[in-house]
């Protein structure tokens, strides 16, 4: 069964028109060129803003909620619970670079000593347990509030995502790129599906955003959830709406799949935290 | 934290104040999926704006509007530099307001 299985994945890894022998860089290029030629009114750096950079209707309803956003209250609460020390007296700035004030562009990296991808959320909540603080919910509350302050901190950085020249970096990379082509779920649907080939189409009465820059305004107020919400709080989101199931929060398929995600939005800057439908 | 983010804007003597309040704005129709008993309304009933200690603007809210409301209003008479105050009084009996200066 294993062997069948392996020798399936193998010729399914052969069959994928776009992965065989190319870089992530190239990946990249191409991936960034199809949104270029599929959008040409839209400047590349208006990407970050998702289906409002693609459609003028729904960008006027957007700006108007911009001038007073929802996430402007997260952003205030993530800035009180960012500054408020913990138990023994240290903070979270203790444990980031630049006592993690504009670094939302450096994440999620792959860090080479642990051979694994590092998102915020999850240096967030290391911080935590490493201080002796109990680990706070990967999706939504008070992860979503400090994310949102961190992001906010950093907005206008550029993201230059790097692959480190490490085997394990990119088998890393290539999980969260094949995560993003394939198919899954009753409905039988990839990211690419919605986001790449069909970005900018109606499903029902939504649009489908552009996969080029759809990280960088995470994490988001969703008038759909009423409140903020993680990168893998969508992520199980979208999977769940592909009738798939979805995989933990934080756990390595999610974090490889972010990794690839925002490594084809570099270049594009931080605009988080967003607001949208 | 205070309740109330504020921001007014004086142009051509009209003063357009917008702010965004924090509360859960509970309906008291909504059921607790574990207990299935009704979650008990919580939710903002008078909303007041004061300038100059005049009243410029009074609102009675009820449970059909929604969680962390965002409210804009205009009114004429005021100047940048004066100060607009919003309260709010909900049906707990809890209430906050709080300033900004209009620009």
């Amino acid at each position: 069964m294993k062997k069948t299985l392996a020798t399936l994945g193998l010729a399914l890894m052969i069959a994928l028109p776009l992965s065989a022998g190319a870089t992530p860089k190239q990946d990249q290029e191409e991936f960034q060129k199809y949104f270029m030629e599929r959008f040409p009114n839209t400047p590349f750096e208006d990407f970050v803003n998702g289906v409002y950079s693609i459609d003028a209707a729904s960008r006027e309803q957007w700006m108007e909620i911009e001038e007073f956003a929802p996430y402007e209250l997260n952003i205030t609460k993530g800035e009180e619970l960012f500054n408020k020390p913990f138990a023994n007296g240290k903070t979270y700035a203790s444990c980031f670079e630049n006592g993690g004030i504009g670094i939302r562009q450096n994440y999620p990296y792959f860090d080479t000593k642990r051979g694994e991808v590092i998102t915020l959320e999850l240096a967030i909540n290391e911080c935590r347990t490493a201080n002796g603080e109990k680990a706070l919910g990967w999706k939504k509350g008070a992860i979503a509030d400090i994310s949102a302050y961190m992001a906010y901190t950093s907005r206008g950085n550029i993201f230059d995502i790097e692959i480190p020249d490490d085997p394990r970096a990119l088998a890393a990379y290539d999980r969260g790129k094949k995560h993003f082509y394939q198919k899954r779920g009753q409905l039988n649907m990839a990211c690419a599906d919605c986001h790449k080939f069909y970005a900018g189409n109606l499903i029902r009465a939504d649009l489908l955003s552009p996969a080029l820059g759809q990280l960088t305004h995470f994490p988001v107020y969703r008038s759909k959830w009423g409140g903020l919400g993680t990168t893998h709080r969508r992520y199980a989101g979208c999977n769940e709406q592909v009738r798939a199931k979805p995989f933990p929060a934080q756990g390595e398929e999610y974090r490889d799949l972010e990794f690839f995600h925002t490594y084809m939005s570099n270049g594009l800057a931080v605009n988080g935290p967003g607001a949208r439908k | 934290m205070a309740t109330l983010k504020i921001r007014a804007k004086e142009q051509d003597g009209v003063t357009t104040v917008k702010t965004l309040i924090s509360h859960p704005m509970e309906s008291g129709q909504r059921k607790d999926s574990k207990t299935g008993k009704l979650i008990p309304g919580h939710y903002v009933t008078e909303l007041t704006a004061e300038h100059n200690g005049k009243q410029v603007m009074s609102a009675n809210w009820g449970g059909g509007i929604s969680k962390n409301p965002y409210l804009s209003f205009k009114f004429k008479g005021a100047a940048a530099g004066d100060s607009i105050k919003i309260s709010w009084v909900d049906n707990m009996g809890k209430s906050d307001s709080a300033e900004a200066e209009i620009k």
